[in-house]
């Protein structure tokens, strides 16, 4: 090869913002591989979400609370519609559902004793209800779902709520899929399917189809919990306002709603990142939906999909969400992309804060996996202690914004609290881009 | 016998008062008048208990059945016994869609036909019809069994886990890695205990079997086209 003549000036190299390195990267693994990535987690791309809201404070016009000093409630009733035992939360942050089998045995302990000590909910998944979880979980509200892997009536019958799951904001109209390596004995067993196979959960329910028939099946699941407990209707956030109406039609005690922010334990990335709504732009939809419906605060929303501070539960109440449910904030409170396990992840090729490979069961901080050593690494008391920390620290965070903004219950947080920092979370979030009194949308503008 | 009419008294008081039923309980006989195509007829039962239903049914009849045996005599709407786990469900008219979807256990009988994906996600249940099933049925199935002493429609048994399926008359076509197995002697077992129980007269040996091809069990990219 001859050598460039170093006099004459050369054009820089330059990346393409259209084949960047991690799409040449993706093209070459699919092609030496012939399948799509798996992944677990959420979406990662960048999408308009709650940074992008500002809390204005108090002003002239609105004086404070005293911080420590003056009250602010943070409790919330979950299923005041129909059911005759509703659940009472002393905070507005739930743990979203997850499943034993994508977690290990001690992570699901974990989520329990760590939310019951917070005076929260947790959820469990596809598989069923373990007795583990059942037994350190004050409220446990159990999911309903399209495989209907483990469901029975009796722990339908122990369950605090039940949560028919349509959708989840991962991945809206697909279905699950638990690889073989995380087939255990006991996670065969629960779901009646040979160890080491891959397990498929379906993309839609097996005997109902459409909100008519849906609103069959809500009277069918109370007829057998005698109208005890509430139901939920979970979806992934597409269509919100229309999904919101119809689950109210349905006879929904509480509509859950799901952004692509939220996780899942595996499914397709190009699912991930191409399918569903962000979760900043599905919370104004839905809460109309329930205002037009007259319904707002009698069926209850709950939010999902993101959520990591005191702050973004601050903001999503403020636009008119009951509540708001965490789960990969929550596994990274029990210790998962932990940095102390940076060389273990390394040989996985990948890093701390990066690690999504959850299906394949080896996670090194033994939280998405059944790997029984890997599982060992988690101690449930003291990962339980680290999630109520965490529940406790954003609870006193979204009381110091509200008492900020001079409001004695987080849910006297609104809209006009807020205001935008960019144009696309004005259009969204349907508030004010900041120093302006206009949104995107509003009439005038 | 202990008569309850639901066009009287409603379908919550029915339900309640048939899952207040104890194992030991001495009211083991319930007819059910004017059920009129209500929807959750007989749901979330668990005692031993006999209940026929004089009538036809809507959505969801027997939904979750446990221990209890109901007899419809009449046809019964979607998802009749989903879900059972143990127990004995007789429809002696026709059944639509559903039929038995994600069952664990007990048995369901179809005196008729029943419509399509029958035995859908099931996970332990036996199923018996008589007549004919349709289009999707045993889709996704786990475990259990399912006996059709008729004809069978379209894409019969897709996406097949463990169970196994009987079909006596036409399969119009199969599934995705659904294929005809070999009827061996412990089959023919299994299936005359299921014909005795459901009081069907046939031949076990005029059935032919159905299973799991099991080439699906692991993702491969080189079965892309059949998924």
């Amino acid at each position: 090869m001859k050598d460039m003549d170093s006099r004459i000036p050369r054009t820089m190299p330059i990346q393409s913002a259209t084949f960047t390195n991690e799409i040449n990267a993706e093209i070459r693994r699919a092609a030496a591989t012939g399948i799509y990535d798996i992944r677990g987690g959420g979406a990662k791309r960048r999408v308009p979400h709650f940074d992008d809201l500002l809390f204005l404070g108090a002003s002239v016009s609105r004086y404070p609370l005293e911080g420590y000093r003056e009250r602010c409630d943070t409790s919330v009733t979950l299923g005041t519609r129909f059911a005759k035992n509703p659940i009472k939360l002393d905070i507005p942050i739930t743990i979203a559902g997850m499943s034993f089998g994508a977690l290990s045995g001690p992570a699901k302990e974990a989520l329990g004793r760590g939310a019951s000590a917070a005076g929260t909910s947790t959820t469990t998944g596809d598989g069923g209800m373990t007795p583990e979880e059942r037994g350190h979980s004050t409220k446990l509200v159990y999911q309903y779902l399209p495989s209907r892997y483990g469901m029975n009536p009796n722990d339908l019958r122990k369950a605090d709520a039940i949560e028919i799951v349509v959708g989840q904001g991962a991945k809206p109209g697909g279905g699950g899929m638990l690889l073989g390596q995380k087939i255990s004995d006991r996670v065969a067993d629960m779901r009646t399917l040979p160890k080491g196979i891959d397990q498929r959960s379906a993309c839609r329910h097996p005997d109902w189809t459409g909100p008519d028939d849906l609103e069959i099946k809500i009277l069918e699941l109370r007829e057998i919990t005698n109208w005890q407990v509430p139901i939920y209707v979970k979806v992934g956030a597409t269509r919100p306002y229309y999904d919101t109406a119809l689950a109210v039609k349905a006879g929904a005690d509480v509509v859950v709603m799901d952004g692509m922010q939220g996780g899942t334990a595996a499914t397709q990335d190009v699912f991930i990142e191409h399918v569903g709504l962000p979760t900043l732009s599905c919370i104004r939809p839905a809460v109309q939906a329930l205002q037009d419906l007259g319904v707002h605060r009698e069926v209850q929303l709950v939010i999902s999909g993101g959520i990591r501070t005191g702050a973004d539960v601050a903001k999503a109440l403020a636009l008119g969400a009951d509540a708001v449910a965490i789960g990969t904030a929550a596994l990274i409170a029990l210790g998962d992309n932990d940095p102390k396990w940076e060389s273990e992840y390394q040989k996985l090729g990948t890093t701390t804060g990066a690690y999504d490979d959850w299906h394949e069961g080896q996670d090194p901080a033994g939280i998405t996996t059944q790997d029984p050593d890997l599982a060992a690494r988690v101690d449930p008391v003291d990962a339980g202690r680290r999630l109520r920390n965490y529940l406790k620290v954003m609870t006193l965070e979204a009381q110091t914004i509200a008492r900020a903004c001079g409001h004695n219950h987080l849910h006297n947080l609104e809209p006009e609290d807020l205001c935008a920092l960019t144009m696309e979370a004005a259009a969204m979030a349907k508030v004010p881009l900041a120093g302006t009194d206009w949104y995107p949308g509003k009439a005038g503008f | 016998m202990q008569t309850f009419d639901v066009a009287e008294n409603g379908l919550r008081e029915l339900n309640q008062t048939l899952q207040a039923q104890s194992v030991d309980t001495n009211q083991t006989n319930w007819e059910v008048k004017n059920p009129k195509g209500s929807h959750a007829i007989a749901v979330g039962l668990d005692a031993p208990i006999e209940v026929t239903v004089k009538g036809s049914t809507g959505y969801y009849c027997a939904g979750m059945n446990q221990q209890a045996t109901v007899r419809v005599e009449g046809s019964v709407g979607p998802g009749v016994a989903e879900n059972m786990m143990s127990g004995t469900v007789v429809v002696e008219g026709d059944a639509s869609q559903y039929a038995g979807a994600t069952g664990h256990g007990g048995l369901l009988v179809i005196k008729g036909n029943a419509s399509s994906r029958c035995g859908i996600s099931m996970k332990g249940i036996d199923i018996v019809v008589q007549g004919n099933i349709g289009h999707m049925c045993a889709f996704m199935a786990q475990a259990g069994n399912l006996v059709v002493c008729g004809d069978a429609g379209d894409a019969l048994g897709d996406s097949l886990y463990e169970a196994r399926l009987f079909v006596r008359g036409s399969v119009k076509s199969l599934g995705a890695d659904c294929v005809e197995k070999e009827m061996r002697p412990e089959h023919i077992e299994i299936l005359k205990d299921l014909l005795d129980r459901a009081e069907i007269d046939a031949k076990p040996e005029d059935f032919k079997r159905y299973g799991s091809a099991r080439n699906l069990y692991n993702f491969d990219v080189d079965n892309s086209a059949a998924y």
